[in-house]
């Protein structure tokens, strides 16, 4: 399908803006700023931007604990975002997630996730709500190549073709759960082989191609939401850290990353394309770049600047009433 | 005697065993690493390095990688240990018992009794446990309480490198299904540790500090947070007894019992949620069985019944910290005078 000039710089800004926050976060928890983990995920910016440029606020998704991209490309605010991950009263979730639990439901974000493979069944959940709603909405699971093993994301693709649910499972294939590879702990080498097992259409696309996941999502988008059920889609994609900031990362090859970033960075792939094919100009991405280092840098102002949440915090959000 | 951390005291528990008992495998989520990849193997050794160089020596028949399958390694374990293997699993943090918990609670727990005895399950399962690095709700918990709870597990809580490296020796010399909590925040913990294999008893609590004053109940990281608070007390002459119970099931009431009998005060210190936890147990147990003997009443300090926190500022507010065990031990110890 062809995107129009707006369509594209959006597909570029959300995913530059998912690039330069992921490298902005991994130097200033370097520098000690951000508590806890973070799981990067640069790299892997065409799979969250190529599907969710086809959602709106009402449609749901549930990420993994890589899930900056994700929220990114869901609509999330980057400064409260970043405010989270900096433990901040004003982040996302007012401090008291982190990056692993970062979620803003009104922007139908059902947040990162801790759990590898806790995400697939809520989906069918935000799926079954909008079929008896009858919303007309959508909801997608993004879960990596480790979390497609996970018997919860069997069981919700098992339930989503029963019930044939408004659901679309995202597999993103980094090629890595933690620091096994992937030819080692998927059986089959085929996620979406595996996920068409189950009864539903499953595609293989290239993460490296914008345009190739923006294609495979678009067709699983109306599918679910003309009543068709639920698709799968394995993304074929690498990350460029390590499984979490501060990983030694033994488990790559010689000069692995470098290469990947050479030949596999879906950001220099798209700015190819649509350069040579004079769909946009390089002045236009490099406006768009500039825009985005400048909320980069606004919201890690804002971050450093905010205030941690007050000591009562501890004790409230356990329950709505007690 | 040499000083160890804790994660070299448990692997060498397990680097021994194995050589002992063929029988013996070790699996879970990157317990080597690097599986399947263009990279070295072994690249991990566990995320915290506990398992490294295990699979240099014993291979990748007995260092087995898994996939990140929480349900499927704890039922493979489980069904190995009854059917001739001694495996210790690997539940890389204790959060993802939530994943699995089927094949603990209903399955390798349960085997022994609903088949009439006919079964053994030499299960351990090793995983992580504590709040302090703001791995937030997910990856801090201390559910201790909740392994302790269900007859048919054991469960063991050590707080320093020998005690791990004993009490992990005896826990797969052992035939039932034992869940074995590190602390996080703990591995790189030194104490004289012995070269040589030796087992400490399921069962019998150490008393770290003798004292006539308040009896002091407390685990894992807590015990050195109220062995803190013990040297700020001592100043003001307040003599704690510290006990450090080391496996909540079997427990040791005994010595409880026999250190609140001469004391008459209580305080427990535990990093768990308060409702339905270890220090309830305790609470409950002294004053069902020790309550003529009790002139204050029992204090926990306890986190809140909340989940854990990410922000450092409430995380640390979450966690007992010294000064709140001292405030509770000069409350009891005060009470009546």
């Amino acid at each position: 399908m062809q995107l129009n000039r707006d369509e594209l710089i959006r597909a570029y800004r959300d995913m530059v803006t998912i690039r330069r926050f992921e490298e902005r976060v991994q130097e200033e928890f370097s520098k000690g700023g951000i508590p806890g983990f973070v799981h990067l995920y640069a790299g892997e910016e065409a799979s969250a931007v190529g599907m969710c440029m086809h959602l709106g606020p009402g449609d749901y998704i549930a990420s993994t604990h890589r899930g900056h991209g994700h929220s990114i490309a869901k609509g999330c605010d980057v400064v409260g975002m970043m405010q989270e991950l900096f433990a901040k009263e004003g982040g996302l979730c007012g401090g008291k997630g982190g990056s692993m639990h970062i979620a803003d439901l009104d922007r139908g974000m059902l947040g990162a996730n801790g759990i590898v493979g806790g995400g697939p069944p809520l989906v069918i959940g935000a799926a079954l709500t909008a079929k008896t709603l009858g919303t007309g909405t959508v909801a997608v699971s993004f879960t990596g190549d480790g979390g497609s093993n996970q018997g919860t994301t069997f069981e919700a693709m098992n339930m989503a073709v029963v019930l044939k649910l408004p659901a679309i499972f995202m597999f993103e294939n980094n090629q890595y759960g933690e620091g096994t590879g992937v030819a080692y702990h998927v059986g089959s080498h085929d996620i979406a082989g595996r996920a068409a097992g189950f009864g539903m259409p499953a595609v293989k696309v290239s993460g490296d191609d914008f345009f190739a996941v923006h294609e495979a999502a678009y067709e699983a988008v109306e599918r679910a939401r003309n009543g068709g059920g639920p698709s799968a889609i394995e993304v074929d994609t690498c990350r460029f850290y390590g499984h979490h900031s501060g990983d030694a990362q033994l488990y790559r090859g010689k000069d692995e990353v470098k290469n990947l970033r050479e030949a596999r960075d879906c950001l220099t792939h798209f700015r190819a394309r649509v350069t040579e094919a004079a769909l946009l100009e390089a002045d236009a991405l490099d406006a768009v770049d500039a825009e985005v280092a400048a909320l980069i840098d606004r919201a890690v102002a804002a971050a450093r600047a905010g205030a941690p949440p007050p000591d009562s915090a501890l004790l409230t959000d356990v329950y709505v009433s007690y | 005697m040499p000083q160890k951390s804790i994660r070299q005291a448990l692997n060498e528990a397990l680097a021994q065993e194995m050589r002992r008992d063929p029988t013996i495998v070790v699996i879970g989520e990157d317990v080597s690493g690097g599986a399947g990849t263009e990279g070295q193997r072994d690249a991990y050794g566990g995320v915290l390095g506990v398992t490294k160089g295990l699979f240099g020596e014993f291979g990748e028949a007995r260092v087995i990688d898994t996939p990140i399958t929480e349900s499927a390694i704890m039922g493979a374990a489980a069904g190995a240990a009854v059917t001739g293997l001694r495996p210790v699993a690997e539940l890389m943090f204790s959060d993802f018992f939530g994943v699995c918990f089927d094949q603990i609670f209903n399955q390798a727990a349960k085997f022994r009794y609903m088949f009439g005895g006919k079964a053994k399950t030499p299960l351990v399962i090793r995983t992580m446990i504590g709040a302090g690095r703001s791995a937030a709700a997910q990856h801090s918990q201390s559910p201790y309480g909740v392994f302790t709870a269900v007859p048919g597990l054991k469960c063991v809580v050590p707080s320093n490198a020998y005690d791990a490296k004993g009490l992990l020796i005896q826990a797969i010399r052992d035939d039932d299904p034992v869940v074995f909590c590190e602390h996080k925040l703990m591995y790189d913990l030194r104490t004289e540790v012995p070269d040589e294999p030796y087992t400490i008893p399921f069962g019998e609590a150490n008393v770290v500090r003798d004292g006539d004053d308040v009896t002091v109940v407390a685990l894992a990281r807590m015990v050195h947070y109220a062995n803190e608070a013990a040297e700020a007390l001592e100043k003001d002459g307040i003599e704690i007894e510290l006990i450090d119970p080391r496996t909540t099931s079997p427990l040791d009431e005994d010595t409880i019992l026999e250190s609140v009998e001469r004391t008459g005060r209580l305080v427990i210190v535990d990093e768990a949620t308060p409702r339905c936890s270890i220090a309830t147990d305790i609470a409950a147990l002294v004053a069902d069985k020790a309550f003529d003997a009790l002139k204050a009443p029992i204090r926990r300090v306890t986190a809140p019944h909340t989940p854990v926190p990410f922000a450092p500022s409430l995380e640390k507010l979450y966690i007992p910290s010294p000064d709140k065990i001292a405030a509770a031990v000069r409350e009891v110890h005060g009470y009546g005078k």
